[in-house]
């Protein structure tokens, strides 16, 4: 039966060895047995299968004649109801007439096709001398043709040329990413002392007495809007503002002036990759980051307490104005966002 | 015109004019009363305040005291105001049914009436905010556009951008929002219950909830893509075209090599 035989007589019985005998090389085991399938045998299957391909045909035919019906009787028309009954119609209809057609034809190779193994030897990769040695010749004939050697006004352009070209590329890519090298930039925020703080996005300035207990502010700097770049400002500039009962409140020495009766604000650009961290539990004083899921701890100095950021959220000093206004009583004393800037420009 | 003069002397005239009187009587004073829902917070009774003592003190005095000033295991409910009572009991968080991260949404307890009696009696140990008019909470009077810009600043992070709620650390959520009524979104916002801050009418204006509540109430209905798969993005949709998608084509694959029977 088997058209593949190179000598091996296929075996499925188990050869044992006594410890110490293991031959050398083991002996190819050859193709298993081959096997014939139901069809070959009985021409009712056979016939079977055929139908099953005919029928896996069928339908993708009534999947297209229905894909067809349903882009021209079920548009998507103008709510959302409608525009998703239309993209399931047709959906499953191009499914179907695509898989259809893909099924069948390999049901039909699998299963009608003959199934006669054949083997191929493989080549070696290397080619023979003689191909080799005229191909080193092809070249030889060709660096002797262009005299490349003897033509040093020549070689210096090439040189020239092929060194030079990739300063096109390069020109721009360093031009447009580090054109503007003002790393300070990084580093400081638009707030500075006096700046009022205000309700994002309506811009409200807040009365320190507002700040309940247990609320939480999303605030950005008076003045925003105003700046040239908003969006760049408002990036580095967020701040969350928190008012804790001050019996719960854990402030080092240095930083017992950064709050006011218990209302503290930090920044709300995450230290591990500048997420926005605002998910704030009341009850626990955790801030959580919804990318990361780092925790920072409000009531302690906003340090970690869990996930991959590395350092506390920085800081914002507040105070209040006469007119008891939340005011900024400077920028923040480091830098804002991923420990990587904070690296750079110290 | 004759036949009602004619009958001005009649003896039964008086009568009939004052049944007319007695109609319009009732009918001015059924389009201009306050409706209920709007007396009901301001304008608690006594007996309301009786009434709702005697109801706090069968169903929640057990944990948070029988003066409402808490125990170790419940807070304090003075000063949280008839607001806070219309939420948690309005919505079944409380009384809570067990012991866990937070208070489970189940069905309510009691009556709309009980739980006025209950906020009128909770509302008088001190002062807090009130339960909202239903004008406050009214979507159609609120702009959903402002109401985006305010809800992805401080509501988005937890409850999802569109509302669908998500997860918070060891085993406390955000819950979904499509199905709670306009008056406890606002309650909720008011008076911060459990995890949630409070955003009180200097953080969030009155007008600026309204346009909240009128954001949410666009939001939830059919999802154009098909499934939606509980709106929490990556997660979800990563789980499903790894374990299903790709478990269909690495099948497809095995059957397409295997060899037919």
């Amino acid at each position: 039966m088997s058209n593949h035989d190179t000598g091996h007589e296929a075996s499925n019985e188990l050869v044992t060895h006594a410890p110490g005998t293991l031959p050398d090389k083991f002996e190819d085991p050859g193709h298993p047995e081959h096997h014939d399938r139901l069809g070959d045998l009985d021409p009712k299957a056979n016939k079977k299968a055929e139908r099953q391909v005919v029928v896996l045909f069928a339908i993708s035919v009534l999947a297209t004649i229905g894909f067809l019906v349903a882009y021209f009787a079920v548009p998507p028309g103008e709510s959302v109801e409608s525009m998703r009954l239309s993209n399931l119609l047709l959906g499953i209809g191009l499914a179907l007439s695509l898989l259809g057609i893909g099924f069948a034809a390999v049901h039909w190779a699998k299963a009608l096709m003959n199934d006669h193994e054949k083997s191929e030897e493989r080549h070696l990769q290397r080619s023979d001398d003689d191909t080799r040695a005229a191909a080193v010749e092809v070249l030889k004939e060709g660096a002797a043709d262009s005299a490349i050697g003897r033509r040093g006004v020549l070689q210096g352009a090439m040189i020239s040329a092929l060194a030079l070209f990739p300063l096109a590329i390069i020109v721009p890519l360093i031009g447009n990413v580090g054109g503007d090298w003002n790393f300070s930039k990084f580093r400081h925020t638009m707030w500075k002392k006096g700046t009022r703080l205000t309700t994002d996005p309506t811009g409200r300035p807040i009365k320190a007495a507002d700040v309940t207990i247990g609320s939480v502010f999303h605030i950005i700097p008076e003045g925003l809007e105003e700046e040239p770049h908003p969006l760049d400002e408002k990036a580095k500039a967020v701040v969350l503002l928190v008012r804790l009962d001050p019996s719960e409140l854990k402030e080092s020495e240095e930083k017992k002036s950064w709050s006011y009766n218990g209302i503290v604000a930090y920044s709300k650009i995450c230290t591990h990759v500048g997420c926005p961290v605002a998910l704030y539990e009341q009850q626990t004083h955790h801030l959580l980051c919804p990318c990361h899921q780092s925790t920072f701890d409000v009531s302690d100095g906003a340090k970690v307490v869990f996930g991959p950021a590395k350092r506390p959220l920085p800081q914002l000093p507040i105070t209040v104005d006469d007119e008891g206004y939340l005011i900024a009583q400077s920028d923040f004393n480091e830098p804002v966002g991923p420990s990587y800037w904070e690296r750079l420009v110290k | 015109m004759k036949a009602l003069a004619a009958r001005r002397q009649d003896r039964r005239a008086p009568i009939v004019l004052l049944l007319l009187a007695l109609l319009l009587t009732g009918g001015l004073y059924a389009v201009l009363a306050p409706t209920s829902a709007d007396a009901a917070p301001v304008k608690a009774s006594t007996d309301d305040i009786a009434t709702g003592e005697k109801l706090f003190q069968a169903n929640c005095a057990t944990c948070h005291g029988p003066s409402g000033s808490g125990t170790e295991s419940a807070p304090s409910l003075i000063g949280v105001g008839a607001a806070a009572v219309d939420f948690q009991v309005g919505t079944g968080r409380m009384p809570m049914q067990m012991n866990g991260p937070q208070a489970q949404v189940k069905p309510v307890q009691f009556s709309q009436d009980q739980i006025n009696q209950l906020a009128a009696f909770v509302a008088s140990l001190g002062a807090g905010p009130a339960i909202p008019t239903p004008e406050q909470v009214d979507p159609a009077l609120g702009d959903p556009a402002t109401g985006m810009s305010i809800f992805r600043t401080n509501c988005a992070m937890c409850h999802n951008a569109i509302g669908a709620g998500g997860a918070l650390s060891q085993g406390k959520f955000a819950p979904n929002l499509w199905a709670t009524t306009p008056t406890h979104l606002y309650e909720a916002m008011l008076t911060g219950p459990q995890s949630m801050p409070v955003f009180n009418d200097a953080n969030i204006t009155p007008e600026e909830k309204r346009d909240i509540i009128a954001f949410i109430d666009q939001q939830g209905g059919a999802s154009p893509g098909g499934l939606d798969l509980g709106a929490l993005g990556p997660v979800s949709e990563g789980l499903w075209a790894w374990v299903v998608g790709m478990g269909l084509l690495i099948g497809a694959a095995v059957w397409i090599g295997a060899k037919s029977s």
